[in-house]
């Protein structure tokens, strides 16, 4: 298997040979240490063999700090194309922004997040969409770790029989817990900014202790004395 | 260069001086340069002394409160729009002043070395600068100054006791409510009347001829003077006293007391040539100087929007400051504090209903739960309610739900404006679950009276404190007696309450050292709340519904009823009594003390008094569970 991987490495693009790099260096245990890239994507759809991502935000937090100029958007130009969702997002297939094509979005969002930890909401439904173009310009799979505020917001909720939990919460339910504005609400950067917010909130309640700590509070908490 | 969030950055700042000033493309630029930093409540943004950063901060969401170090009198709090830490920055100088997030905060932090070439480019930029550096005030061209520019200023030394009165430019009313010269007085009364003012500016081509006030129209109009067909004009009083917007409060306080009269009329440059920007009453200087209840009171009930209530709670918090310094009794204390507070939800809700598309299709009880209900919440915390309506026909009743959770709905997200946090169990009347007619509300607490599991008799004992803040108190009262109703049908209820109020956890070890957290986010930290002030509060609940009283829901009150109730125990009720006050006083201070809801005690930072306060009220916590223990025989049960 290693063998078979080893081959295949030669093939790979230099972006990625960059980017898979970036994993031999450790992440920092401290929290505040490390670089979070809070991410969002605007899709055709839900299906993960047809539908197309039209969009990809992002933004970068360092120790509380968000750079508005580091952050990272780019739109994807379409071959297949849903005229159902496109109403959702408000992108239009031809619309006034300037599009690139899905390998060199593939290629900045690669060298953009580098080894950090990916935030998002539902974050396993971004990922998946990225590892789906990945695999359709012949790439391997995403090798971060990934934070989902859908599960830590969860955990910020009281562990009592008298409040009756949602099976999942929506970054609409997250906005308004936080007052957080829904302006710009379905553009990928929009939600990205949103679901960085709420991240920001949600660790000010869960105090994790390290990064372990944070990704392992993702599961539900273990019952007993 | 600009990027979706960096548009929302330039939305936000084109509404605040001196950005609104700025061209369209130097925001854009300015924008994207933003970096945006979260700060969790009590987070220091830069101290005192400290070298100035890179960056000044605007205020995006929350509060930052400015201060002299190790004091804990805040100079200052700068709220959403305000900029701060600028001054040192242009002046190259260090922080004069400490920085702390008053509240969980969003800053962002413009960038120096961009800002300022713009500053020198851009003329109205410059002025305005010049100008609020100048007069110190945060914002000289805002219509409302809300506090000097602290963050910004060099001569703060002066005691910050004396809240700088001298200094401190007063808000007032921008809202104007004016007439003509030709208005009939009838129609004078009216308008004055429906904007609940007490005066009323009379113009003539836009500039201030006269002023007309309620005593204008007792003196001469009910004296027969002017017959009440009479117009403005021969009632009013004129030539008006004008002044200059930029007053501060002792100023206006000298002119008023100079022309002994309670308004005066605020222009452009001070002269009556020039048109009114607002009147300053009385009141508002009261307000401004915020050590009167009354003032506090009526401006809470005169107040038109969340957003201005966010402030005089500001207030209400300086005065239980003020009170606990000068050591009132704490029953004092609770009982003005819970009157502002309760008054406050009144007025938000007031404020919601008036914003509704429709009134209320029937009668309606909003009832404040917890700490709240008991008249025990002193300092901001969670919001615990729910909302009780009349009973409607069945056709009706999905209409009539929807109506009330979406009031309640609004009504929790405006209370968390004004700083009510979310209950963090969702017990809000914006839940399907606390929202309720009266028969359903009757059915829910027979189901918890006659099957007190744990969760029922948790739920019931934070239900049970409800108190109702507005809205009809006949229907909270029809509920209240069919609860007494089934407790008595159920005597089996009060056992499992009393258990309830014995499974908070003990104060103290077996050699009396006080019990810390073992870990989470407050790891050896002593919960004041859960260990000490709960089991006195659920155990005064058991203990008074067994005695089926009704209406009193304060924790000290009750023992005090109790005390009267049951001669034999008196001395020992009131000590509960006495014990519940001190804990309360001791968490209040706590909680003023680093800003948040005194339920974590830091042990090490208390001194030997105070931990012995603390340990004395301990003896009386097992006392009266040993009492419950044995009265309502909960070995039974729980063997």
């Amino acid at each position: 298997m290693k063998l078979f991987q080893k081959k295949k490495q030669t093939d790979l693009p230099a972006f990625w040979k960059d980017y898979s790099n970036q994993f031999i260096n450790k992440l920092p245990v401290n929290i505040n240490e490390n670089e979070f890239v809070i991410f969002d994507t605007e899709t055709t759809g839900f299906s993960f063999d047809k539908d197309r991502i039209l969009s990809i935000g992002a933004v970068k937090l360092i120790n509380k700090n968000i750079l508005v100029k580091k952050s990272f958007e780019v739109y994807i130009s379409q071959t297949h194309y849903d005229s159902n969702s496109a109403e959702i997002h408000g992108i239009l297939k031809k619309g006034n922004k300037e599009c690139i094509t899905e390998i060199e979005a593939l290629e900045q969002f690669l060298t953009y997040i580098k080894n950090h930890v990916l935030v998002g909401h539902h974050v396993l439904f971004d990922i998946a969409m990225v590892n789906e173009a990945l695999k359709r310009n012949g790439l391997p799979k995403l090798k971060n770790k990934t934070l989902d505020t859908g599960l830590l917001y969860k955990r910020t909720l009281l562990t009592t029989a008298v409040l009756q939990k949602k099976e999942q919460y929506s970054l609409d339910d997250l906005a308004e817990k936080f007052n957080i504005s829904k302006k710009d609400r379905h553009t990928a950067l929009g939600d990205a900014y949103i679901t960085v917010i709420a991240f920001l909130a949600i660790l000010d309640k869960l105090k994790p202790k390290s990064l372990v700590d944070l990704i392992k509070k993702q599961k539900p908490p273990k019952f007993g004395l | 260069m600009k990027n979706t969030i960096s548009e929302r950055v330039a939305d936000f700042l084109k509404n605040f001086p001196p950005f609104n000033n700025l061209e369209e493309n130097q925001l854009q630029k300015l924008s994207y340069e933003v970096s945006i930093i979260y700060k969790e409540n009590n987070s220091i943004i830069f101290t005192e002394n400290e070298t100035p950063h890179e960056h000044f901060y605007v205020v995006h969401k929350g509060a930052i409160a400015l201060a002299k170090k190790e004091t804990t009198s805040v100079l200052d709090i700068c709220d959403e729009g305000d900029i701060f830490g600028l001054r040192p920055l242009m002046a190259k100088e260090n922080y004069k002043l400490e920085a702390k997030a008053h509240e969980e905060t969003i800053l962002y932090a413009i960038p120096i070395k961009e800002f300022k070439p713009i500053a020198l480019e851009n003329k109205q930029v410059g002025d305005f600068l010049i100008e609020s550096f100048a007069s110190n005030t945060r914002n000289p061209y805002s219509l409302k100054h809300s506090g000097k520019l602290y963050g910004i200023s060099n001569n703060v030394d002066t005691s910050p006791e004396s809240k700088l009165l001298d200094l401190q430019p007063v808000r007032y009313s921008t809202n104007l409510v004016t007439c003509a010269e030709n208005t009939k007085i009838k129609v004078v009364a009216n308008t004055m009347t429906i904007n609940n003012v007490g005066c009323i500016l009379v113009i003539k081509e836009n500039l201030p001829v006269g002023i007309i006030t309620d005593k204008d129209i007792r003196n001469k109009i009910f004296t027969g003077l002017v017959p009440i067909t009479g117009t403005a004009k021969e009632v009013m009083t004129s030539p008006v006293i004008t002044y200059p917007k930029e007053l501060t409060i002792t100023q206006a306080q000298m002119a008023m007391m100079k022309s002994n009269i309670s308004h005066l009329c605020l222009t452009e440059d001070g002269t009556p040539e020039t048109p009114a920007v607002g009147i300053l009453s009385k009141q508002d200087v009261m307000v401004a100087i915020g050590n009167n209840p009354a003032v506090l009171m009526r401006a809470i009930k005169i107040c038109a929007s969340t957003k201005r209530l966010r402030s005089i709670r500001h207030g209400v918090m300086n005065l239980l400051r003020g009170y606990l310094d000068e050591n009132i009794p704490i029953r004092l204390i609770s009982k003005i504090i819970s009157e502002l507070n309760d008054a406050t939800i009144k007025q938000v809700i007031k404020i919601v209903i008036k914003n509704m598309d429709a009134e209320p299709p029937v009668r309606f009880a909003w009832l404040t739960m917890g700490s709240q209900g008991r008249s025990e919440q002193l300092l901001n915390t969670d919001q615990d309610n729910a909302i009780l309506f009349e009973d409607v026909p069945k056709k009706k009743q999905k209409e009539t739900t929807d109506y009330f959770l979406k009031l309640g709905a609004i009504i929790t997200k405006e209370l968390n404006t004004i700083g009510y946090e979310y209950c963090p169990a969702e017990m809000m009347a914006s839940n399907p679950l606390w929202c309720h007619s009266l028969s359903e509300w009757k059915e829910v607490t027979t189901h918890w009276i006659s099957n007190p599991g744990p969760d029922e008799v948790l739920l019931s004992s934070i239900f049970f404190d409800y108190n109702v803040t507005y809205g009809d108190k006949k229907l909270a009262s029809e509920l209240s007696k069919h609860i007494f109703e089934s407790v008595e049908k159920h005597p089996l209820f009060l056992t499992h309450l009393a258990s309830g109020a014995l499974q908070n956890p003990s104060p103290s070890g077996f050699f009396r050292d006080f019990l810390v957290e073992q870990d989470g986010a407050h790891k050896d930290f002593f919960d004041l709340k859960l260990r000490a002030l709960m089991p006195l509060i659920d155990a005064a609940r058991v203990l008074i519904l067994s005695h089926s009283v009704k209406s009193i829901n304060n924790t000290a009150e009750r023992y005090e009823k109790l005390a009267e109730l049951e001669p034999q125990n008196k001395e020992f009720y009131l000590a509960c009594s006495y014990a519940s006050k001190a804990l309360l006083k001791f968490r209040t201070i706590q909680g003023l003390l680093h800003n948040d809801s005194g339920r974590f005690i830091a042990l090490e930072k208390l001194n030997k008094e105070e931990k012995i306060k603390l340990k004395r009220t301990f003896k009386t916590i097992k006392e009266v569970q040993d009492l419950l223990q044995i009265r309502f025989q909960i070995k039974n049960i729980l063997g």
